[in-house]
């Protein structure tokens, strides 16, 4: 369980975001959605304790993410920015192994390279694991990224707009590992989404940013609907129904 | 996570091969067998007295003093600049951006400003060396909680900041400088070039177990300053604090530089030049495998710069100038060869 209570964050002295009340439950995926500048990724951002709130408290898994010991919270959770550079030239199997920091505190074990072997197999970068980062396709660098988050073997997983800079096929194909991680792996996964029919076709539910506000949060048969995802966007939504569920048409 | 008994058996290693760690070995052992050669050609070369006798070991003495002077030189601008490009999560800027020199020139500069040619030695006894280091800890540290604690919280804007304060008081210290006269700006110039034969020795009883505590701590965290090296954004989510380790190396890096700089003056160009080469060496985020590599690299260009300048050209000068040339020479190669940092 993921509590926000009265969080609230004020940037520039005019964007202001919350205060937000709000409980995500554990288990499955959740989506952020919303339109540019709604606060979504500063949310996710607090949530994951890389920032800090103005006022309000967070609690994750039942941790207080800003007063518990940081090496405790990086067991329970791990974020995944948008934006990651390093100075160090990483190979894949490397950048996983730093995941498992929190862990080993450096010095990997068997239970260490274990994970790391599962991570590299799940998001099959298993044939990759000796290539540099900077060698790998956006893709390819994404799922690594991706992959160093899993291996932290954490029970919730934050990811900030994974599908970023990756194309149709590549998208879905990271959406059914997120799905395969929250359903085989019992994680609790929130992401950043931009797509709110990926969102819809993958997550259980959606949260609804507007304004530094939450405005929905529910089930996807429930947002998925013409008035809610209008509001929501600020732009007229038509929704169509799929064999595969509904579908929102908005051009 | 099916299939486990499929995952072939595998381990994760600092460096991607063995011909990666097969090279770093040689590296490491070539740069030791170098080291050794120089300290014993140094100490022992044309050593005018017959060997074994009185007068022998008393020249022999006078310079494994010079030896031990170039060692804590070499540890502290090796150590301090590697720690400071993790920290700071950048490999271009080095700690002399922080105003360490230019403070250090104005320090000595204002003494002979004030008091005149008296100044001079005034700045040379002991309290006034630890007055010197604490004013240059001080300064880093006060810079580093006075920027961090704001909400300047990158690093870009940190070194921003030195760059401007080091400029400025490089112009006071310049402008001062303008108003001596001739006798005491030659007294000052040679306090203000790095100079390994006009080191203040009697500070080394200080200087030596103070830069081997820093060094050895740096060392114990280096599994930490490994994971450091990915961001502020990775670490803090990998669990550590990541401003707290921040400061902390900071605060390190600024006395192994107060220490190096107040025993013999700067070399701005020194600590950039071991780390870079030190990294393309290395080829690892690794820095177990960086540290030992960039300290003897500096040891053996400071060592190798002093003996050509006392031997070879009977020039007792700066080795400064030599680093500068030779190093300066080296890295461009390495870099054009290697086409990256």
């Amino acid at each position: 369980m993921i509590t926000l209570e009265n969080v609230t964050k004020t940037y520039a002295g005019e964007t202001t975001i919350g205060p937000i009340n709000v409980q995500i439950p554990s288990g499955g995926i959740t989506s952020l959605v919303g339109p540019n500048g709604a606060g979504k990724s500063t949310v996710l951002t607090m949530m994951g304790r890389l920032m800090s709130p103005d006022s309000g408290r967070i609690t994750v898994g039942g941790l207080d993410v800003a007063q518990a010991k940081s090496n405790e919270v990086a067991k329970t959770l791990a974020i995944l920015r948008q934006e990651n550079h390093f100075v160090t030239r990483l190979t894949v199997r490397q950048l996983i192994g730093f995941g498992r920091y929190p862990h080993s505190r450096g010095r990997l074990t068997v239970e260490d390279e274990r994970h790391i072997n599962e991570a590299l197999e799940f998001l099959n970068l298993t044939a990759l694991q000796d290539r540099y980062l900077d060698e790998l396709s956006g893709g390819q660098r994404q799922r690594a990224y991706v992959a160093m988050v899993l291996a932290q073997d954490t029970e919730y997983v934050f990811l900030d707009e994974p599908l970023n800079n990756l194309d149709m096929s590549h998208s879905v194909q990271m959406m059914r590992q997120l799905r395969a991680a929250a359903d085989d792996l019992g994680r609790t996964v929130i992401v950043v989404m931009h797509d709110i029919n990926f969102a819809s076709r993958y997550s259980d539910n959606i949260l609804a940013m507007n304004d530094g506000q939450v405005t929905h949060f529910d089930t996807c048969a429930d947002t998925m609907k013409s008035s809610v995802l209008t509001e929501i966007f600020g732009t007229s939504v038509r929704i169509i129904d799929d064999i595969d569920g509904p579908l929102a048409v908005y051009f | 996570m099916a299939n486990t008994m499929t995952v072939p058996v595998e381990t994760t290693s600092n460096f991607i091969n063995a011909k990666h760690r097969r090279r770093w070995l040689i590296s490491l052992i070539g740069l030791i067998v170098v080291a050794v050669g120089l300290t014993i050609a140094t100490i022992v070369y044309s050593n005018p007295m017959p060997l074994g006798s009185n007068g022998f070991w008393k020249i022999a003495e006078a310079r494994v003093i010079s030896v031990v002077v170039i060692a804590v030189v070499a540890l502290s601008h090796s150590f301090a600049t590697v720690a400071f490009h993790t920290v700071t999560a950048n490999r271009i800027v080095t700690p002399s951006i922080l105003g360490f020199e230019a403070l250090y020139g104005l320090i000595n500069t204002a003494a002979v400003f004030f008091f005149g040619a008296l100044g001079a030695t005034l700045t040379r006894g002991i309290v006034s060396y630890f007055f010197q280091v604490a004013m240059m800890v001080a300064f880093a540290t006060l810079l580093y909680t006075w920027l961090l604690g704001s909400k300047f919280t990158n690093v870009h804007t940190m070194l921003l900041v030195g760059v401007v304060m080091g400029a400025g008081l490089a112009s006071l210290t310049t402008f001062m400088q303008r108003m001596l006269d001739p006798n005491e700006f030659d007294i000052l110039t040679a306090r203000l070039m790095g100079n390994i034969s006009n080191a203040s020795t009697e500070y080394l009883p200080y200087a030596v177990p103070i830069v081997l505590v820093v060094v050895t701590w740096l060392w114990l965290n280096s599994r930490r300053l490994d994971t450091l090296s990915l961001g502020s954004a990775v670490s803090t989510n990998l669990g550590l604090n990541h401003r707290t380790e921040l400061i902390k190396v900071l605060i390190a890096v600024s006395i192994l530089m107060a220490m190096t700089t107040s025993l013999v003056g700067p070399m701005t160009f020194l600590g950039f030049l071991v780390a870079t080469m030190a990294y393309s060496i290395a080829d690892t985020y690794s820095h177990r495998a960086i540290f030992p590599i960039s300290f003897l690299l500096g040891y053996v260009l400071l060592t190798g710069a002093y003996f050509v300048l006392r031997h070879i050209f009977y020039a007792q000068g700066a080795v400064t100038i030599i680093v500068e040339l030779i190093g300066g020479l080296v890295f461009l190669i390495v870099i054009m060869r290697k086409g990256r940092l």
